[in-house]
């Protein structure tokens, strides 16, 4: 791991115009450093503003106050510098998975054959490699998902970004991608910005997890996740960095369902939260 | 079967052939209309003309649409006049093309080129429009950037199933504006060839044009752009044989 910062988000917010014409603060005041090489995740409930923050970063959107910086410059455009990989895969339909995988190459200009023959090597890299001359809709959601990564990694991007990339899959699915995420990391010592609503996901994989709070959006807090690499899911260590995490979520989680359920005598009890042994915030409830 | 019927109503009913032409008479007529070359002749001309106009069509409806689905100052006012312009017919516009070019061809390739450029400029804004916003972040984020790269890459193809659409029912608009346009303005076609006809009182030449006109134009929507859309739909992945 590098010591160099890669990313620096400094005193941030981003308001939006609603369609009634008054402005809504999806966050507020946020400041981030990650440093390179590391892996931080963005932890919080639906709604809290992580996509607000990566899409910044990515440069989708420049509309916002404060500064940031990502490798000691700041954005103008999006680009293959920081690859964003998306919840719904945003593979091209109308491309197989080779030629989604060459695509990045081909807008840099690489010719046919090299970046074919690229395209390949890296699709065997995830596994795919039987499956390279299908259409995506022909793949299960995890085999989409490694192809969505096979496409981000073949720019060999110093930052990967990525929102909520195995929300949408199994329990078990969703666990060999841990698995080949956290290799995939160890190999190439990218800088990974990872957003999740899942705690276990979030303590297994990251170096830190920042915790957020909701409406508007903030850092509530940071953890550091000092466990042994690679991971293990039987660590104590995680245990415990898991059961922290969720403590502090439990407000959280209380003041959401709260709005969400139109109710001010509903009470959220911590017990509760740790009984029923919730880790997963977003579709669970 | 609808052939027998109709030979045996032509002697039933004792129809004189400057009404409707019988069975033989019609058959006759477009043998002798191709050996004398009329009729190809004809198609030849009116399909020329219907390709030079789709092509028009096709190309400034494309750029039309992409600016209205890009720039909301172009969607809300010549995009809206197209909305408004798209329900005229056509050929409605034939008096003032002649006026504008003659009697000639360039009035019967405005007319069929006109009705055809609306849709297609309709189908590209909405297909455009409804290209799911993952697609171009996901683009932009890999280095097309928001130009040239962004509309053939990303735009033409994301937009395929309503430019499929759109261009099937252009076809249809330019080829009914193209005979129309045909039947009052000159030059050879199968448009003209049904007017001579009528001046001849040669109905059995009249009604080949029509079986021509049928016949080339269902061909054309089945052979071509059905099929063409159908495998395309497939390979999006929005009618698949294998739902995934
Ligand atoms: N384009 C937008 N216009 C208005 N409000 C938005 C827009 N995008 C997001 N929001 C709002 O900002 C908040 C944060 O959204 P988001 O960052 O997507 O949350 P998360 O990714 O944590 O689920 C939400 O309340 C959402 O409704
Ligand atoms: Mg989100």
């Amino acid at each position: 791991m590098g010591f160099n910062t890669m990313i620096v988000i400094d005193h941030v917010s981003k308001q939006f115009q609603q369609r009634d014409g008054n402005r809504f603060k999806a966050i507020d005041d946020v400041s981030i450093t990650i440093k390179e090489g590391e892996f931080v995740s963005l932890l919080g409930p639906s709604g809290c503003g992580k996509s607000t923050i990566l899409n910044l970063i990515a440069g989708f959107d420049r509309q916002y106050e404060g500064t940031i910086g990502v490798n000691g410059e700041s954005i103008k455009t999006p680009g293959p510098d920081r690859v964003v990989v998306f919840q719904e895969h945003g593979l091209f339909p109308w491309l197989t998975v080779l030629e989604n995988v060459a695509f990045g190459l081909k807008q840099q200009g690489v010719g046919k054959k090299e970046r074919l023959e690229r395209a390949r090597e890296q699709i065997r890299y995830v596994h795919l490699g039987k499956f390279a001359d299908r259409y995506p809709h022909e793949l299960s959601g995890g085999m989409k998902q490694r192809a969505a990564i096979a496409r981000a990694l073949i720019m060999n991007p110093k930052i990967l970004l990525m929102d909520e990339p195995f929300a949408a899959l199994d329990e078990q699915t969703r666990l060999v991608l841990h698995k080949e995420l956290e290799d995939i990391w160890m190999r190439t010592g990218k800088t990974i910005l990872f957003i999740t609503h899942n705690i276990r996901e979030a303590v297994m994989l990251s170096d830190r997890v920042l915790v957020m709070s909701t409406r508007p959006g903030t850092i509530k807090k940071e953890f550091t996740v000092q466990a042994a690499r690679p991971r293990d899911s039987a660590d104590p260590l995680i245990h415990h960095v898991e059961r922290s995490v969720m403590d502090c979520l439990a407000d959280e989680m209380e003041k959401v369902i709260k709005e969400e359920m139109d109710d001010d005598n509903y009470s959220f009890k911590k017990n509760d939260f740790h009984n029923r042994d919730i880790s997963d915030m977003g579709g669970g409830i | 079967m609808i052939l027998v019927t109709w030979e045996a109503a032509y002697r039933l009913i004792g129809w004189e052939s400057w009404k409707f032409p019988s069975l033989f008479q019609t058959v006759e007529s477009f043998y002798s209309g191709f050996v004398h070359g009329q009729l190809l002749d004809a198609i030849y001309n009116s399909l020329r003309r219907l390709f030079i106009a789709f092509a028009i069509s096709l190309s400034i409806g494309m750029v039309l649409g992409l600016m209205f689905a890009k720039f909301k100052a172009v969607d809300d006012t010549i995009g809206f006049l197209v909305i408004a312009l798209q329900t005229v017919p056509s050929i409605a516009w034939l008096p003032f093309a002649i006026i504008w070019f003659g009697f000639n061809d360039v009035s019967v390739i405005f007319i069929t080129a006109l009705g055809a450029t609306w849709t297609m400029s309709i189908a590209t804004r909405t297909g455009i429009k409804n290209i799911p916003p993952i697609y171009l972040r996901a683009a932009q984020t890999l280095g097309t950037g928001n130009g040239w790269r962004m509309f053939t890459q990303i735009l033409i193809p994301g937009a395929f199933p309503h430019l499929m659409t759109g261009v099937r029912v252009s076809w249809a608009f330019a080829w009914r504006a193209l005979v129309a346009g045909e039947l009052i303005a000159n030059g050879a076609g199968l448009g003209q060839l049904l007017q001579d006809g009528r001046g001849l009182g040669d109905t059995a030449l009249m009604l080949n044009v029509v079986i021509i006109i049928a016949v080339l134009g269902t061909l054309s929507d089945h052979f071509c752009f059905k099929k063409l859309e159908d495998r395309l739909l497939v390979r999006y992945g929005l009618e698949s044989n294998s739902k995934s």
